[in-house]
Formats: C-alpha cells, structure tokens, sequence
C-alpha cells in the first residue's frame, strides 16, 4: 500500500545546523493498517509525515504509495490519496470562509465554474449531522466561529469526504479538551473503519497508542527503532515499551508528556 | 456653496469615483481575497490607458477595450509568474514589473510619454454622439463607468462563489488547505492576479479614454488610491457577504473622490492628492494595531504614575 524505502533527509546541510532528520528509513504499510508512531520530541515523526505528504522531497530513497511513485510528487498532488490532520486544529481549514465552502472546496466536485449545489448541500447537511455537534444548522458561518474541536472534526471530514488511501493523523487531538479530543478520536475510528483506511498516527500517549490501531512504531533520531504488532503488541504494556526503548536506544525515554501518558 | 454647485461636483466625484473603482475592485480580489498585496496595480493602470489609447488611435475603438484587458492580464501573468514559479517576493515582484512597465509603456506610446486623443473615436466619444439632445447627454461618461463598474460586479459576485472562486479565497485564507484540497495554489494565485489586473487595466484604459489623453504618469499612486478607498469601503461595510463588501469598495471609491473633490473646492492644492491617499492608509491599517496596544499603553502609563517602587494597584 505504502512503501518507503531507504528515505533519507537533511536540513540545512553543509552549515553547523545540519540536522538529520530522517536516516536511511524504510517502512512498509499494508492494506488496512492502523499504525500508532511514538517517539521523543526531534525523533522525527513529523518529519516523517512531511515527507510523506511532500512538503518537502527527501533527499534520497523512494515513496511508493498505491503502485504509483510518489517520491518526486508534489504536494497538492499527493494530497489526491493522502488526507492530513494536523495538531493545530486552525491549519485544515479557511477561517474566514463559511463550513459549507470549506466543504465543497475538499469535495472538489465539478468543474471549475461550477457552483454549490441543491443536492450537494443537503449531503454535507448529512455528514455534518452525523458529527453531532450541531453544526448542520451552521453551516453558513465562518469556521473561525468553531471550536478547536470542531473545527478539527469538519477536518477529519474534509480530509475523508473524498476518501483518501492513506491518512496521516500528526497529535490531532493534543490541542483538544479531554472531551473534544474523545470525540474526535471516536469520529476518527468511525471513519478509518467505515472507509477502511490506512491511517498513520502520532501520538503522546503510550496507553492509547497500544490501544489504538494494530501496530505501533517507535521512532528516534529518524529512525524506526521498534515495530510491534500482532500478539506482542496485544501483551506489551506501557512500562514495557520503555523498556524495549531503553534496551534499544540505549537511554531512558526522559519525555514527561510520554511518561505520564498525557495528551 | 449652494445646491446647483453641488451637482456637477457631485458627478464629477461620482465619474472618478467610478473609474478608480475598477481598480479598488482589482485589489479587493488581490488583496482582500488573496492576500497579495500587488505593487503592480500603477504600472499595469498605465499599460492599461496606454494600449486603450493606441488602439482607439489607430482606429478601433470598441476593440480598445478587450485589448486593454488582455494587456492586464498579461501583466498580472508575469507578476504572479515571478511570485509562484521564480522566487521572487511577492512584494518584489509588484515593483520590479511596475519598474519595467515604465519603459514598455513609454514604447507602446511609440517613444513619447504623452498621447492625446482629442479627435480620435473612443466609446466615449461614440456614446455623446449618440446621446446628444437627450436629456442623458450630460452623463454618457456616468454611463459607461457605471456600466463597467456593474459588470464587473456582477462578474465577481458570481466567480468568487464558483469552486475556483472559492478556491482563490482561500489561498489568501490558507494556503495549506488549498493544498490538501489538491488544488496548487500557484495556479490560484496566477489566475486571481491575471483577473484582477483586467480590472485595473479597464480602469485605466476608460479613464485615459474619458480625459482623452494618456501621460505616463496617469497610474502613478494608483495603488495607494485603491486601497485607501478599499479600506473606507471596509470601514462602511465591515460585514457581510462578499458582494456587500465588494459593493462596500465601490462605495469607498465614490467617497474617497468626494471628500478630495470638495476639498480641491476649499482650495486644497491638487497635488495634496497623494499625501492624503497615503495618511488615510496608514490610519486604516494602523488603526487595528493601535487598538491592540492600548491596553499596554495604558498600563505602561498606570505604572508609571505609581512609580516603579511602587505597587500597582
């Protein structure tokens, strides 16, 4: 489904401020998989989804996504198979224009003089009731009236509304209340098992990340340093994922946010 | 001044108004919509009157007009060529081509820097011919300006609600989300500013049209005109959906020439024009800054009265 082989990536090399980002990482994703991505703070995770997203082009290796060679792709055009959610819950979406437009313009449907139909508004009236949070009463308002959380849930469902092959979740819910992130996570299950998505998620929190989906990657120093998945993963707990990265990495996972397993 | 002073005043104001219209209506897309601030809008206002001018002087009046557009959007092409495809700054790129219009536009006017089209059939001159003994045969200037302003309009109340309307909202909005929408916000950029510079070159090419005569300097300042009437027009109608605010900017552009037509009659020199453009822009964008800081200032001054040993309270 997605294959990233020998991706390597430097920023601003040549100068003091060289920083490996990546190094020399291969992963293979298959049909369906949910995989969770841990990591310290610089590990490069969000690195990782940028170069899969292409907002930059790697410096070596190649990203095949779906047979199709992705590795010289640019962004936008990616952006056809792969859907993104970011933590800030402001970068998804125009603030300034109504939900209904922020909708159509990710559905993307007709031509370019083509204007929001009857039978298009009444589907997004649909999807936006399914959210339950009221918002097909609002769809004429600006989205910067929204909440944090609601504004990332009208994401998820403009990154799924025409749905993607891969979707790359990067802390989407960190910058939620406990509640809105709950729900968002929910929504986001609901819409990865219905249209039966792969799905990258980074996350803070170890209890969720071995719960959520059926495999979990750690990452450090730009590198996949542990892949778990199946029956071990089943039996692993928290304290021995910190464990097996000390073992590995060879020192201890000093991350607060990640020891305390919060969001 | 009584009522009857009043009213060519008033026309006058309206007519100028009107023609510059076309221009704040140009930076309400680039500007307003798409965020680009195009340093361009004088150069390619000029370009505008220029082309219109020979045209018109060699014979082809109506078709002055289409081909004055086409001049803009070529100019708008290379200024959001040189933004989306070649790294310049978009700021940079405004002035550099407005630089290089200079020269252009002193050659389109074959070598000279003046043209005058005092016999030369223009749709000006078609529609007085037209009008004359009616009782509208004062206004055919008002007639035409208002027509184009109103097409225009029309035009824009229509396309920015099309997929690639909105599409062009929100690369000013969010440039990220157009890309996840896998739209490239090159291609909207290069379409909003080639629209938008159709306006301004209109605008010039009827305003030279209608004075009958081009200088080279016929668009300079221009920008700073446009965007102070764009922001009294912001002012007027801060709310709202994009057409009230696109009619908002054409309210604004009225105004503008209103209040520095009466003032030209209270013996405000001519050439204060540029000096007033340029204060009422730094108030309007300033203003929001300075509303955000006064907070601090005040508590800057609180303490201060406190003294700095002082408690606060």
């Amino acid at each position: 489904m997605l294959r990233i082989s020998n991706i390597s990536k430097t920023f601003n090399p040549g100068t003091v401020n060289a920083k490996l980002a990546i190094d020399n990482l291969s992963l293979e994703v298959k049909d369906g998989d949910f995989i969770t991505v841990i990591g310290a703070n610089g590990a490069g995770k969000s690195t990782l989804f940028n170069a899969i997203a292409g907002e930059f082009i790697t410096d070596s290796g190649r990203i095949v996504l779906d047979d199709t060679d992705i590795t010289l792709m640019p962004e936008h055009l990616r952006a056809i198979k792969i859907g993104r959610l970011f933590q800030d819950p402001l970068r998804g979406t125009a603030a300034g224009m109504t939900i209904e437009e922020n909708l159509t313009l990710a559905a993307g449907r007709g031509g370019w003089l083509s204007r929001i139909s009857h039978a298009q508004r009444e589907e997004f009236k649909d999807m936006l009731r399914e959210l339950g949070m009221g918002l097909e009463d609002r769809m004429k308002q600006p989205m910067g009236l929204l909440s944090g959380g609601q504004r990332q849930a009208v994401t998820l469902l403009m990154a799924t509304i025409n749905p993607p092959a891969l979707l790359l979740l990067d802390e989407h819910t960190a910058a939620l209340d406990p509640a809105a992130a709950d729900k968002v996570l929910k929504i986001t299950r609901e819409v990865v098992e219905r249209e039966k998505l792969a799905c990258l998620m980074i996350t803070h929190n170890m209890q969720s990340a071995l719960q959520l989906g059926n495999r979990t990657i750690m990452m450090n120093k730009g590198r996949i340093i542990l892949d778990v998945s199946g029956e071990e993963r089943a039996n692993m707990t928290v304290a021995d994922l910190l464990q097996r990265f000390k073992e590995i990495s060879g020192e201890a996972l000093d991350n607060d946010r990640m020891l305390l397993g919060v969001e | 001044m009584n009522f009857s002073d009043m009213v060519p005043l008033l026309q006058t104001a309206l007519e100028l108004g009107l023609f510059s219209a076309l221009t704040v209506l140009a930076l309400y897309l680039s500007y307003s919509m798409l965020n680009v601030c195009d340093l361009s809008t004088d150069g390619c206002f000029t370009m505008g009157a220029t082309v219109g001018a020979v045209v018109a002087i060699s014979g082809h009046p109506f078709l002055s007009i289409p081909a004055a557009i086409l001049a803009g959007m070529l100019s708008g092409l290379i200024v959001a060529f040189l933004q989306t495809k070649m790294g310049v700054e978009s700021l940079l790129a405004g002035i550099i081509v407005n630089t290089a219009w200079y020269s252009v536009n002193i050659a389109i006017m074959g070598n000279s820097s003046l043209l005058n089209m005092n016999k030369t059939d223009t749709v000006f001159s078609i529609l007085k011919e037209k009008l004359e003994g009616t009782f509208l045969a004062g206004s055919y200037k008002l007639i035409i300006a208002a027509l184009a302003v109103l097409i225009v309009l029309v035009f824009l109340s229509f396309f920015l609600k099309t997929r690639l309307g909105l599409a062009i909202r929100a690369t000013g909005n969010n440039p990220d989300m157009v890309k996840s929408s896998s739209i490239n916000p090159a291609f909207t950029t290069i379409v909003g500013l080639c629209i938008a510079n159709a306006f301004t070159a209109l605008s010039g090419c009827l305003l030279a049209q209608s004075q009958k005569s081009v200088n080279i300097d016929i668009g300079s300042g221009m920008v700073t005109i446009a965007l102070a009437s764009l922001l009294i027009g912001g002012v007027i109608i801060p709310r709202g959906g994009i057409t009230r605010k696109a009619i908002g900017a054409v309210i604004g552009a009225f105004i503008f020439r209103l209040v520095y037509t009466v003032a030209l009659r209270f013996n405000m020199p001519a050439y204060m024009l540029k000096l007033v453009s340029s204060i009422i822009v730094i108030i309007a964008i300033s203003t929001p800054y300075l509303k955000r800081q006064l907070p601090l200032l005040k508590r800057r001054m609180a303490l201060r009265k406190v003294g700095t040993n002082g408690e606060e309270r």
